[in-house]
């Protein structure tokens, strides 16, 4: 039954009627109207619907809301607060780094799977901020993209790790 | 709506008189009237300035996230002199945008092109003509920056777009007779302007039609059996207990025939209730499976066309030096938009508001007007950007399932596929087997072709509307699903070449409808295999034998391109043959689809142990005539050679004999990043010529080129696709 939670999402504690089962997606979606997080599988298979649970990238569709509780939860509205903590600037950025790369590259198609893809591409290089290209590769082989953009997502990449260094 | 003001113009030295005058005001949210599309003969159709000189564009094509929404307002900019950051377009909506015929073959440019920029041209000389009256000065002596109009020579008198018309209807007749520029002109066109779109794809504001939320709204679910059965067939509800989802609060079973949804106040629980209600089907009749597939279709009393006939084939083939006679196969593919289809339907009584990502919005009024047996006029479809979809996925379906709901329940029902839904309800690429022949001289000649293909046509009825009890139909024949002139041989000089058709029966099969490249992909995979072996029969490099056929400058401007930036140094086919355990090898091939030209080069890799196939390097060409957005068009190349290696490598929609069984990205995978080649996108620029579609091509010639790579890197050639380690494990032991 549908019950009060509280959970942490962009640096917001916010209260939400769901049941406890429900997948954080649906909370996300219908109850805080992001944006970011999306349907695209419900199975875990596509990365469309991911976020950063204390950092980690995590598939929101089959993750129970209850969870996340005693968590932060950061969806691609938050991402750029999130950068300006880890790096500990005075003011969140308008965007990402990933998200200027990728708009830099022109690399977006239809750009549905782009939440997944910056999302982990933004824990990556949280944990790894100069990856080679075959590093790239491997953590992003869970997101997939039917449009095809993965070679201007990878160039994207390179350049967003080049700004976040100060090179670019 | 009263006349403000009202202009009547006579240019001299001619007889052209133009008159107009400027109507009511213009909002750019609420035009037109619900009875039919506004009418495509007038200026305001097509555009408004407004007051503070900008310039909204109606255009009736799709952003599918090719790029074409920013690629028309190129257009239209450069006509009017304004600059990008001027100029806006609206949502595509039956209500206020141009009936255009639909975002189909990747032709928005191709056909909406010419029609945007005659409408701009023809705004812009009324505009001058206002202008010149304002500024007491002859039209020749004006000119135009930024929507600035100004005396040639006296910049300080001037008078913007905005201050003349802004806000008011032009009431102008599209005459089509306003000069346009000449493309040495062009400041705007021809150049890699940003897409509009991409800023809120990253940042998280774009409004995807999965995001559409509207007030009292419920959640619906479709319950179907997993994965569709035989076209035709539908699937009969059995047995049904409503009170299996009676746990869940608030959910609803709905039903209309054997169409069955649930709805629920929340996601989760329309979810929860579509999978946990006990439903049984009926015993479904029988498919091929995918075992059988290809021997049925070669069975069946197919319907036969001669496509085309010249010269004596027969002939040709017996008395040629060198002949090659090979058959083909290739699978359904499926469209499997990333994000599974949604609308938002709210159905009254006597209306209906759909919100939907159709390619057509004014096609899917008229199937939902009569679904829902509403008059049509009555029914207003807005279109709001989904996952891409490369063709007739399940949008209409959606669409219809959601009007259906909405209706059964009288509120408004937001409805999202499931991935099972999307990818086992699809209209797939329909499967193909051909049969070709082909012969050259001693010199490398092609002197006969014939190709013969089989494949059924595409569904022309809705799993929704058939659900109900509409009977099954075929979409009505257009001749695109045909073995195509164009892919099949026709770049080539070949004298003596016959073309035949064999369409299978659509019941009985899966539901097929076009697949981005529709079928083109299948054509060249088999057309451009056979005549690569007739160039390693006459001993030629396979770049170079396809130029020796060739006459055609544009076919010649594409197959160099692609050539050159892969750096094509001349050898025969298969000259490098090695036997290290993972070989590469080269293919070239060249393919189109309707009207553009596509050459492709691919540098493969087989791991002749595990079966493994992987693209290194891809390189593709398009002369798509006059390209407005070059940048976007190499976006649209890069898209094609990646798809195109998913295509060739992984995609195949599986089927028992009862139903499909390929119903995630587990059981129809696609390539991924690990696997993602280097790509080389290379656009000929044509200004002098019509703008045609990029989005198709260069995929049919880069099927045709890993072909040939694979018979370059291991002497064997793969009839048929994807390109699976069980399939390359059996050919190679084939040898």
């Amino acid at each position: 039954m549908a019950g009060e939670l509280k959970i942490r999402v962009n640096d917001q504690v916010r209260t939400v009627t769901a049941a406890p089962d429900t997948p954080l997606l649906y909370v996300l979606s219908n109850e805080l109207e992001l944006q970011g997080p999306r349907f695209g599988c419900g199975l875990g298979q596509c990365g469309s619907c991911s976020v950063l649970v204390n950092g980690v990238e995590t598939r929101s569709c089959v993750t129970p809301v209850s969870a996340v509780q005693g968590k932060s939860v950061t969806t691609l509205e938050g991402l750029p607060a999130w950068y300006a903590a880890q790096k500990k600037l005075h003011q969140a950025p308008a965007l990402h780094p990933v998200q200027q790369a990728l708009i830099d590259e022109q690399a977006v198609q239809c750009g549905y799977c782009f939440n997944g893809m910056i999302v982990k591409a933004s824990e990556l290089l949280s944990k790894n901020p100069q990856p080679t290209d075959a590093q790239i590769r491997t953590a992003m082989n869970g997101h997939l993209c039917r449009c095809g953009t993965y070679p201007r997502v990878l160039k994207a990449i390179q350049r967003a790790s080049r700004m976040m260094a100060g090179v670019a | 709506m009263g006349n403000v003001i009202r202009r009547d113009f006579l240019k001299t030295g001619g007889a052209l008189v133009i008159g107009f005058h400027l109507g009511g005001v213009v909002s750019a949210q609420e035009r037109g009237s619900a009875a039919g599309p506004p009418d495509a003969k007038q200026v305001d159709t097509w555009l408004a300035i407004h007051p503070d000189n900008t310039a909204t564009v109606y255009i009736g094509f799709a952003e599918l996230g090719q790029g074409n929404s920013t690629a028309l307002l190129q257009v239209a900019a450069e006509e009017l002199d304004l600059g990008m950051s001027q100029i806006a377009t609206v949502r595509l909506d039956t209500n206020v945008t141009p009936n255009q015929g639909g975002t189909y073959s990747s032709a928005s440019i191709q056909r909406g092109g010419p029609q945007v920029r005659a409408a701009a041209a023809e705004a812009r000389r009324a505009l001058l003509q206002l202008a010149s009256k304002k500024l007491a000065t002859p039209v020749e002596r004006l000119e135009v920056s930024k929507g600035v109009v100004s005396v040639m020579g006296s910049p300080n008198q001037s008078v913007t777009y905005g201050a003349l018309v802004g806000g008011k209807h032009f009431d102008l007749a599209f005459t089509g007779s306003a000069p346009v520029k000449p493309p040495s002109a062009y400041q705007v066109v021809g150049t890699a302007a940003p897409r509009n779109d991409i800023p809120d794809k990253v940042s998280g504001k774009y409004v995807y039609m999965q995001h559409v939320r509207v007030p009292g709204m419920l959640h619906g679910r479709v319950v179907r059996p997993r994965g569709q059965r035989a076209y035709g067939a539908g699937a009969k509800v059995a047995t049904l207990d409503e009170s299996s989802i009676a746990h869940i609060a608030g959910a609803r079973v709905l039903r209309r025939g054997d169409f069955v949804g649930v709805v629920a106040e929340r996601e989760w629980d329309a979810i929860r209730a579509a999978r946990q209600l006990k439903i049984t089907w009926e015993a479904a009749p029988p498919l091929p499976g995918s075992a059988g597939l290809y021997v049925q279709m070669r069975k069946e009393k197919t319907t036969d066309r001669v496509v085309v006939e010249r010269g004596n084939v027969t002939a040709a083939l017996d008395s040629a030096v060198h002949h090659v006679s090979r058959s083909y196969t290739a699978p359904y593919q499926a469209h499997v938009p990333f994000g599974p289809n949604c609308a938002v339907a709210d159905v009254t009584r006597e209306s209906a508001l759909v919100m939907c990502s159709t390619q057509d919005v004014y096609a899917t009024r008229g199937s939902l007007a009569r679904l829902l047996g509403i008059p049509q006029e009555k029914v207003r479809v807005q279109y709001y950007e989904g996952s891409g979809t490369y063709g007739h996925s399940c949008y209409d379906d959606v669409a219809q399932a959601a009007g259906l709901l909405s209706q059964l329940a009288a509120k408004p029902v937001r409805l999202q596929f499931m991935r099972w839904d999307e990818h086992g309800w699809d209209n797939y690429g329909p499967a193909h087997v051909a049969d070709v022949r082909a012969a050259a001289d001693a010199s490398g000649n092609i002197v006969a072709y014939e190709y013969a293909g089989w494949q059924h046509n595409w569904s022309g009825t809705e799993t929704s509307a058939q659900l109900t009890g509409v009977a099954p139909a075929a979409w009505p024949a257009s001749g695109v699903q045909e073995v195509n002139r164009l892919t099949c041989g026709g770049m080539y000089d070949i004298p003596n070449l016959r073309l035949l058709n064999h369409q299978v029966p659509a019941l009985g099969y899966l539901k097929g409808a076009w697949l981005r490249s529709p079928l083109d992909l299948s054509f060249a995979f088999a057309s451009e295999q056979t005549l690569d072996e007739l160039a390693y029969l006459a001993g030629l490099d396979p770049y170079e034998f396809r130029k020796r056929n060739m006459k055609d400058e544009r076919w010649l401007g594409v197959l160099n391109a692609a050539a050159q930036a892969a750096q094509w140094t001349p050898r025969r086919a298969a000259a490098k043959l090695s036997g290290a355990k993972v070989v590469t090898g080269r293919g070239i091939g060249v393919g189109t689809h309707l009207a553009s030209y596509g050459g492709a080069v691919a540098e493969i890799e087989v791991n002749k142990e595990t079966g493994k196939v992987v693209a290194k390097r891809l390189y593709g060409a398009i002369d798509a005539g006059l390209v407005v957005n070059p940048g976007n068009v190499e976006n649209q190349i890069s898209g094609q050679l990646v798809q195109t290696a998913s295509r060739m490598f992984h995609e195949e929609v599986t089927l028992n004999t009862t139903n499909v069984t390929s119903l995630d990205w587990t059981s129809y995978p696609i390539l991924r990043f690990e696997e993602s080649p280097e790509i080389t996108a290379v656009v000929v620029q044509r200004l002098n010529e019509r703008y045609s579609g990029a989005g198709e091509e260069v995929m049919a010639a880069c099927a045709a080129a890993i072909g040939n790579a694979f018979f370059d890197a291991t002497g064997v050639r793969m009839r048929e696709f994807p390109m699976t380690p069980s399939r390359v494990l059996a050919a190679l032991k084939r040898g």
